[in-house]
């Protein structure tokens, strides 16, 4: 199972917990995971989080792939200017 | 430099080509947003606030639309009131009531010059006489502008229904954070306690403009048949039709967006401020509508960055290993929530790792111009921040500035303070490349010192669209939605040039509109050269292969026969020894007799940006007598993975120094007790000319990302990140006066020697 680490942002919707292991092939599933382990999370970092995966970010990506022995890192969207 | 990456030679990518956009700028015939115009068009003119923060009673606009020449009026109600609702498309994702609200006030205003009515007239003094007969009614509203009041508990609150986001429980009363932020790793505050020594130190930042040279323009026409047209200077035509959809209440398919020439933007332009404005009084007259702000209205009523409040603190073992950074930034949003401390806070100690912090975010609303994106957003703002502390530690522990950097340096393998994991990264080699340069060992005169500072920006990819055409002569036009802020169209011609093995001569690059080039992000973030730059290099890879397919069906054999390379079909197949090459012009002459145009398109949605890392050292004299500093020498090394066109890159570095030691030296603004800017000028907001600067000196680092067919990273946002540290590491170098506040100009400087005795 991949390993997902939570930003600070997401800890309201998951009572604190800050780091969960989770079974997902992709972003997407790995979304929809989150949003049934704690309800509300999936749509909350769809719409305002990224996901580094193995230290590689990935943004408005459902279809990047995931391994079991990934390390995904939920951080804040970026922009720039 | 190193190089990770195993490629063939190559013949374009790292030359200095003149770029496709240069001649008609340096002759003038460059077409800008303002240049445009079409027959029958009116000039529109805003009225704006001239109170900080009031609520609007009452709008007469019946003696304006009475003047003859008049054409249309609008205010707020000839807008959809909107809801509240997150709207992706821009810079990043937006308030569409906030966007809204900002570009036409409806109950309050907010700052001096908020915009709360328009209208449209047949000559610029009629629009002018127009806008003096509009009778606006307020009743004045206590105002603040900066952060340290806005968070007081008695301070006068500007949006009744903002509630702080980010805290354990929502607060029973709203105020004027907008949001905490936080971020920690460790035991921070065991790890203060053990610390061998400790610096800390409160820092203040203003806000500053982009600066840009060409004030916000557009032209837009509402047709008759409910079809919009707008042409303006952006960052990004598909945010502009989307923003003006939206806050117009219509279809994205109602408006074609056309990039004009854009002459700066820095960030500033990656929202919307006059062309849904344009379009509501076109929709009105009739007729199209021209808007050109004047250097006043792009000062009080587009976006700097944020002021800023911060405090820092550190621990560190005697060696110079830091075990422990604790930082608190309070950002200035302007009037509505969104400020850049949320990018602040994950750049912060990006650059180090440390196993024990925290990082704390405020955003706050304060009676001042919403901000924009400006390079490298909230960066540069806390690095001035955390270098300084850096510096201040370097100098306690007697350790070289640059040997304590690299002594706590984040390498490939970190795990980043903002989460993920570092790859790819050439930060150590940055460091190294300054530590080796003749300058950092120069010696130095009398009342002179040198800063050193570093600075990280993410780079992002994201939504670009390219197509590349093959003309029937041979040459080749590339065609993206990326608009060229900063010599991108060079870029994106030398990389299809590159993949196609063509003289870059041959092609020529353009940047389409909306209803004729597939959905692209905004130019922002360092994107396009990565990510459209990709786009295109796969869409010319798609052209050879139909190239392939139809030079093999003239040889009659398989396609897997065909060779190309630099620009010419070879044919692989032994039992052909008489198949001459084709060229590419050659087989472009023959191309409707082959299958038809040649010719591709790819949209994509580029992942796996490399992070930037840029290492300065400034030397600056100061004028004990008069507090002036003059900037002696400045070099600056950045890893820009790989340089697709080296000039370019070294003038986005230059670039990017220049605003910045404007940041440190002497931009600000200068507000009247009524809230009312006082320097909304360039004669009196002072950024540095080129007769202010030394020649800045460039290193670049080769640190090529992987995942970029050439190893591009983006380049145009790390340059602005040290400079405010290195300049005040440099001042406190040559004085010993370590002075918190920008800018740090001549009187501050002066009073900061007087205050320590010097």
């Amino acid at each position: 199972m991949a390993r997902v680490i939570l930003g600070s942002e997401c800890w309201p919707l998951t009572a604190g917990a800050s780091e969960v292991n989770i079974s997902a092939a992709d972003v997407r599933a790995l979304i929809a995971a989150l949003d049934a382990r704690f309800p509300g999370l999936g749509e909350f970092v769809d719409r305002r989080m990224a996901f580094a995966i193995d230290g590689v970010i990935h943004q408005d990506a459902w279809f990047s792939p995931i391994s079991a022995d990934s390390e995904v890192v939920l951080i804040p969207k970026i922009g720039g200017g | 430099m190193s190089d990770t990456l195993e490629r063939p030679a190559l013949n374009v990518v790292g030359t200095r080509p003149v770029r496709p956009d240069g001649a008609d700028k340096v002759t003038g015939r460059a077409a800008y947003a303002a240049d445009h115009s079409m027959p029958g068009q009116l000039v529109g003119r805003i009225l704006r606030s001239p109170h900080a923060h009031a609520r609007i009673l009452s709008i007469d606009t019946a003696k304006a639309r009475a003047l003859p020449g008049v054409k249309a009026v609008v205010t707020a109600a000839d807008f959809p009131d909107l809801a509240s609702e997150i709207l992706e498309g821009g810079e990043q994702a937006s308030n569409t009531r906030d966007l809204s609200l900002n570009v036409m006030a409806r109950d309050k205003v907010l700052y001096d010059g908020h915009a709360v009515a328009a209208v449209a007239a047949i000559s610029p003094e009629i629009a002018d006489e127009a806008l003096s007969r509009i009778k606006v009614t307020y009743q004045t509203l206590p105002h603040i502008l900066d952060v340290t009041t806005a968070m007081a508990p008695d301070a006068p609150v500007l949006h009744d229904h903002l509630f702080t986001e980010g805290l354990a429980e929502r607060p029973a009363t709203p105020s004027n954070v907008a949001r905490r932020h936080h971020s920690a790793r460790g035991d921070l505050q065991a790890a203060l306690a053990a610390a061998d020594v400790t610096v800390e130190g409160r820092y203040v930042t203003q806000a500053v403009h982009q600066g840009y040279i060409e004030p916000h323009a557009c032209v837009a026409n509402w047709g008759a048949d409910g079809q919009c047209d707008v042409w303006s200077s952006s960052q990004g035509h598909f945010m502009v039709r989307a923003y003006c959809a939206k806050i117009l209440g219509i279809e994205a398919s109602a408006v074609r967006a056309t990039p004009a020439e854009i002459g700066g933007g820095f960030g500033g332009k990656t929202t919307v401020y006059l062309e849904p404005v344009a379009l509501a009084l076109s929709r009105v007259a009739g007729r199209p509508v021209k808007m050109v702000m004047t250097r006043d209205e792009v000062f009080r009523a587009t976006g700097p960055t944020s002021g800023a409040v911060m405090s820092v603190r550190l621990g560190a073992t005697r060696d110079g290993v830091i075990t422990a950074a604790d930082v608190e930034l309070t950002f200035q949003a302007g009037a509505f929530p969104g400020s850049p401390v949320g990018a602040a806070c994950m750049t912060a100690l990006a650059c180090y790792d440390i196993p024990n912090f925290q990082v704390v975010g405020w955003d706050v609303v304060t009676n001042t111009p919403k901000v924009a994106a400006y390079r490298a957003p909230g960066a540069p703002i806390v690095a001035f921040a955390v270098e300084s502390a850096l510096d201040d530690l370097a100098h306690k522990l007697e350790i070289d500035p640059i040997s304590l950097r690299e002594r706590n340096a984040v390498k490939d393998g970190t795990k980043a303070s903002y989460g993920p994991t570092y790859q790819n990264i050439g930060y150590s080699e940055t460091l190294a490349a300054i530590r080796d340069s003749e300058h950092y060992k120069a010696p130095l005169g009398k009342n002179q010192g040198r800063g050193v500072a570093v600075g990280f920006w993410f780079n992002i990819g994201g939504e670009s669209t390219a197509a590349v055409h093959v003309n029937e002569d041979g040459t080749v036009v590339v065609v993206t939605g990326s608009p060229d802020i900063g010599g991108s169209r060079a870029s994106m011609a030398m990389m299809a040039a590159e993949t196609l093995g063509v003289p870059v001569s041959r092609v020529h690059p353009i940047v389409a509109d909306t209803a004729s080039i597939g959905y692209s992000m905004l130019t922002g973030g360092s994107r396009t050269t990565f990510a459209t730059g990709m786009a295109v290099v796969q869409a010319a890879e798609q052209v050879i292969e139909s190239l392939k397919t139809r030079a093999a069906k003239l040889w009659d054999v398989a396609a897997d026969k065909v060779a190309w390379k630099e620009g010419v079909a070879t044919c692989l197949d032994p039992t052909k020894p008489d198949a001459k090459p084709f060229t590419l012009a050659a087989l472009a002459a023959q191309s409707g007799r082959t299958g038809g145009p040649i010719s591709a398109q790819v949209a994509l949605n580029a992942q796996g940006a490399g992070p930037g890392f840029g290492v300065h050292v400034c030397d600056v004299e100061v004028d004990p007598e008069t507090g002036q500093v003059t900037v002696l020498r400045y070099t600056a090394a950045q890893d820009v993975g790989r340089a697709i066109h080296p000039a370019y890159v070294e003038g986005q570095i230059q670039g990017g120094v220049a605003q910045g030691i404007g940041w440190a030296l002497n931009e600000a603004y200068v507000f009247d007790r009524e809230g009312r800017m006082e320097n909304p000028g360039f004669l009196d907001y002072r950024m540095p000319v080129a007769s202010d600067l030394p020649m800045i000196d460039t290193i670049m680092v080769e640190v090529p990302n992987p995942r970029h067919p050439f190893g591009a990273k983006g380049v145009g946002e790390v340059p602005i990140v040290p400079p405010l540290a290195a300049v005040a590491n440099a001042v406190r170098a040559a004085t010993g006066v370590r002075i918190a506040e920008l800018p740090l100009s001549p009187p501050a400087v002066l009073a900061a020697l007087e205050a320590g005795g010097r």
